[in-house]
């Protein structure tokens, strides 16, 4: 159908770079694959597009090497590990399948770049379950956003522009009478979240580390539990009060949060408070809460290895089944810890997110603009899913899917291939 | 390449076989009437003395899906009471209540079924449903897709379009999910629940688009009817759990004016408001509807005691039900301006009043229904139990004495409440190989599957007569899948992957144009990435796409 080699224009193009997967871009190509987006794009798909199409060799030990010679020597490496970590993980679904099937048959660990923030969520569902809402119910329904610990766009460029400020609503709403709360961070950009009319939103600021108080302050209130505190991380007690009678009054509010911003201890259970008060919430109103992710892949990983081995992510296959635990099987503890001996790292769409430094013999399967600090023993360049191949990949809310359209040619081998070979080899 | 199994007694319904000795021969992958001249028989099995099927169907299981892997998210303490190590030829994971995708192909194939159908595939994520089918081996998969409180129907409703333009969006809608017929869940009812309405009757209107549950129904299963899709419409009734929803389910029977209707998990829908308790059995009455109206249909979905997940497209009803839950802990989700979904893990309890009536209600319902064409084994997996309880089921059902000795350990108010003793129906061997098999695969549409007629798929399982049904049907002998041994003395000896059932209804492009607006204006994606294509079921070679006739039900079997 698509002729790659001659310059062209697409249309509907999926971007995969952040977990809102806008499918409305328009992208021009070159005729040497260069891609440029030229509607609809954002800060990050311009950047993330726009890398120059580049096929450098796999390398050994440093020194340029044919595929075969790297994949003989990756599962010699995997081969020799008694307890083979598989990170990183930026990949799309059949990349992440064929990741979860070498994983089986390795013995190994699989987790993924971004888990510390998405394992404060998994947390939370494996310890009370929530209850959420997804992108398209926001854009059509949502009256009163309050926005936990982040200003989304610096994540999500685009989200306010699609799900909140969109001119046309479902059922008969002023989309620009929507009311936008940022709470908790300091110096948080509000600037996407004034209306289209000038309206500013609301802002109640407090440091990062002191949003648990804030958000435990505010279930209470929303509880209707009686605080004696006249402030709670200087934002004042009838502040927070007001807050939760308009949750209470709102119609369809929706709470969001990122969870890698959330970054201080226990952060999951700040994200407990959040989906436990919008629970409370829905016994007079309707209420959801929308948790932000979905970058690098981390959603595909974690569906993926959800239904293949039962468990999300930072599970092991070390003793022949599935295994799964939050923090014994981090990335960052196995390598500590030292109980890892071989590292696999996968990073398809982001030549920046390199692997964490380690002594351990170390695979990479990166983008082909991948810099190193320290050469792993093998690097394997593969395409980028989205433009160099097909693919599928989850959306932020875990429930959509949109399939990833090859771009442009590409000599580069696909993720999946690559392991397969790998798992063959073993 | 030819194989013959010799002298097994057969139970196949759609050819009036019952029991009788007879041999099968099976060339690539179909059956055969005898061999040619002169060709060489690769493989001879001596089946004497053992009985053989077509291979069984599960019409109703949750398999694969959000809310499926929401389930698997939610407990991970019960997957590991039951870790699932690798072999040499399969795959590890884990089983009991929501096993993950692999373990449930295996153990599928361990019990003699070589296909199961996937009730509740939203639209939007009818691509993971067939993703996770796609790492299902073995057997077959297919799914019912749901409409009914998506805000695109009933705007279509609300603004009185003819019925030509919703069947249009009905086939459309089939097309993009790839699925083999229509599901509705709660009509209306996840989309009111939105609106911050809690309860919906069938006659009560959805606040925001004044349209009835009744409606929905009727309007849907009209357009099952006239796009010919042999399936009919799938219903899971409003009200669910609810006492006193007798009324709703004999309404709902009544309210489809003639078109045929399957009423699913239906033993969730047959609750009275009589005794202390103010909850009773409705089974008497809702088998002699079913009995009466030969239009209708109906799967049970049986509970059976212990622990389980009950995951579903009703958020309504399960936000409801969701402090009754055990572990506590709940999901319940808005989705997409399509469905919802809640995720309620349940521990059933046979001394608990309420669920020992459950399962009296659910064994009644199967027994005073006459017509095993008409009835279905479910538990609706997982949440009336695991699939893998099944054997157990067939036990209570073809086993008197048993059935009244469990009855005899239940909670005695509950059994005061239930005539269950007093039922002597005994399922014959036939009986269950039409629930399972021939029902099964007629109600699905599925021409080549559920019988063993010459050109049927070579689905086969064969078992031991053992006098103790439970360990006949959990360990088959032999279970052949398109004519390859797969499982034998109960454990897979082979990993093959099977196909999607598809049907393709006839529609007007036309309506294309109406869809993408719709979607370009208020969705976030568009309507073209929402079609699920062969490739994305078929990609890594594994899967493949199989497409049946779209014309109506069939009611002779080849």
């Amino acid at each position: 159908m698509e002729n790659f080699t001659q310059a062209g224009t697409v249309e509907s193009v999926t971007c995969p770079f952040c977990g809102l997967l806008c499918d409305d871009l328009t992208i021009d190509r070159d005729a040497a694959g260069n891609l440029n987006v030229s509607k609809n794009g954002c800060q990050k798909s311009i950047t993330f597009f726009g890398r120059p199409l580049r096929s450098p060799s796999p390398r050994v030990d440093g020194k340029q090497a044919g595929l075969d010679a790297a994949i003989a020597r990756a599962a010699g490496i995997l081969g020799n590990a008694k307890l083979p970590l598989i990170a990183g993980l930026g990949t799309e679904v059949q990349g992440m399948r064929a990741v979860m099937s070498l994983a089986d048959k390795a013995g190994a660990v699989v987790d993924h770049m971004n888990s510390n923030g998405s394992m404060r969520n998994i947390q939370v569902i494996q310890n009370s379950g929530w209850q959420i809402t997804t992108l398209a119910e926001v854009r059509n329904r949502v009256d009163l956003l309050v926005i936990v610990g982040t200003d989304i766009v610096s994540l999500f460029p685009r989200f306010f522009e699609r799900q909140v400020w969109n001119k046309e609503s479902m059922f008969g709403q002023e989309t620009s009478k929507r009311e936008v709360v940022y709470l908790g961070g300091r110096n948080v950009n509000t600037a996407a979240g004034i209306a289209p009319d000038g309206r500013q939103p609301d802002v109640l600021p407090c440091d990062m580390e002191r949003l648990p108080d804030v958000i435990a302050a505010l279930r209470a209130l929303v509880l209707s539990k009686p605080l004696h505190a006249g402030e709670v991380a200087g934002i004042a007690t009838a502040e927070l009060a007001k807050l939760a009678e308009r949750l209470k009054a709102a119609k369809y509010s929706v709470v969001a949060w990122a969870a890698s911003p959330l970054d201080f201890p226990h952060a999951e259970l700040t994200v407990q408070n959040i989906t436990e008060l919008v629970k409370e919430l829905n016994r007079t109103t309707r209420s959801n809460g929308l948790p932000l992710g979905g970058i690098e892949g981390d959603m595909n990983a974690n569906q993926v290895s959800t239904w293949i081995s039962g468990y999300p992510i930072r599970t092991s296959y070390a003793r022949t089944y599935p295994e799964h635990d939050p923090y014994h099987f981090s990335t960052e503890r196995l390598l500590a810890g030292g109980e890892a001996d071989a590292l696999l790292w996968v990073s398809s769409f982001n030549p920046e997110r390199i692997p964490p430094r380690t002594g351990l013999p170390t695979v990479v399967f990166g983008h082909a603009d991948m810099q190193f600090e320290q050469e792993p023993d093998v690097f394997i360049p593969v395409g980028m899913p989205g433009a160099d191949h097909k693919g599928i990949m989850f959306r932020t809310d875990s429930v959509v899917s949109l399939p990833l359209e090859q771009l442009r040619n590409s000599t580069l081998p696909t993720l999946g291939e690559v392991l397969t070979a790998i798992e063959q080899a073993l | 390449m030819l194989i013959k199994l010799s002298g097994g007694k057969i139970y196949d319904p759609a050819h009036g076989i019952d029991g009788q000795v007879r041999d099968i021969y099976v060339r690539d992958g179909r059956i055969v009437e005898r061999p040619r001249d002169g060709e060489h028989i690769a493989h001879e099995y001596n089946l004497s003395g053992k009985v053989v099927m077509a291979g069984a169907i599960d019409m109703h299981t949750h398999i694969g899906g959000g809310k499926v892997n929401i389930a698997r998210t939610l407990l991970p303490e019960d997957h590991r009471q039951d870790p699932v190590p690798h072999s040499t030829i399969c795959r590890a994971g884990c089983g009991h209540a929501v096993p993950s995708t692999l373990t449930t192909g295996y153990r599928y194939a361990e019990m003699g079924y070589t296909a199961g159908f996937e009730p509740a595939v939203l639209p939007m994520n009818a691509r993971q449903a067939h993703l996770e089918m796609g790492d299902v081996p073995i057997i077959d998969k297919g799914g019912y897709v749901m409409l009914g409180s998506d805000d695109q129907l009933l705007r279509m409703l609300a603004a009185q379009k003819d019925q030509n333009a919703i069947n249009d969006y009905v086939a459309w809608t089939i097309h993009a999910s790839q699925a083999m017929g229509i599901k509705v869940v709660n009509a209306g009812g996840i989309n009111a629940f939105k609106f911050n309405q809690r309860m919906l009757d069938l006659d009560e209107q959805n606040s925001y688009y004044q349209v009835t549950p009744r409606e929905v129904l009727k309007t849907l299963a009209r357009a099952v009817h006239e796009l010919n899709v042999p399936h009919p419409l799938h219903v899971h009734g409003n009200n669910l759990g609810v006492p006193g929803n007798i009324e709703t389910t004999l309404n709902t029977m009544a309210g489809v004016e003639g078109y045929p209707v399957h009423l699913t998990h239906i033993q969730f829908h047959s609750y009275g408001t009589e005794g202390d308790r103010k909850f009773s059995s409705g089974a008497a009455q809702i088998a002699e509807a079913i009995n009466k109206r030969k239009n209708v249909s109906a799967d049970v979905g049986q509970i059976l005691f212990g622990q389980t997940v009950t995951a579903s497209g009703d958020n309504m009803a399960q936000f409801r039900n969701r402090n009754a839950g055990s572990p506590s802990k709940w999901v319940v989700m808005d989705i997409e301006c399509d469905a919802g979904c809640g995720v309620v893990p349940f521990k059933y309890k046979d001394q608990n009043f309420v669920n020992a009536l459950q399962w009296a209600i659910g064994l009644e319902i199967f027994l005073l229904v006459e017509d095993p064409w008409r009835i279905f084994l479910t538990t609706d997996h997982p949440n009336g139990a695991p699939f893998t309880s099944y054997p157990h089921l067939i036990k209570l059902l073809t086993d008197k004495t048993f059935r009244n000795e469990v009855f005899a350990t239940i909670n005695p108010d509950a059994q005061k409440m239930s005539t269950l003793a007093s039922i002597d129906r005994e399922y014959s061997l036939y009986e269950i190989a039409i629930m399972t098999r021939a029902g099964a695969a007629k109600l699905v549409g599925l021409h080549d599957r559920g019988h063993l007629g010459v050109g049927a798929a070579a689905d086969i399982t064969v078992y031991t007569d053992h006098a103790d049904r439970e360990k006949m049907f959990a360990k088959p002998d032999y279970v052949f899948k398109d004519g390859e041994l797969v499982v034998k003395d109960g454990q897979v000896v082979k990993v093959t992957w099977g196909a999607t059932h598809t049907i393709r209804p006839e529609f007007d492009r036309a309506i294309e144009k109406e869809i993408n607006k719709y979607y370009d204006t208020y969705h976030t994606l568009k309507a073209d990435h929402v079609k699920v294509t062969d490739q994305h079921i078929a990609d890594d070679g594994r899967g493949r796409v199989q497409i049946h006739a779209c014309q109506g039900r069939r009611e002779k079997t080849a």
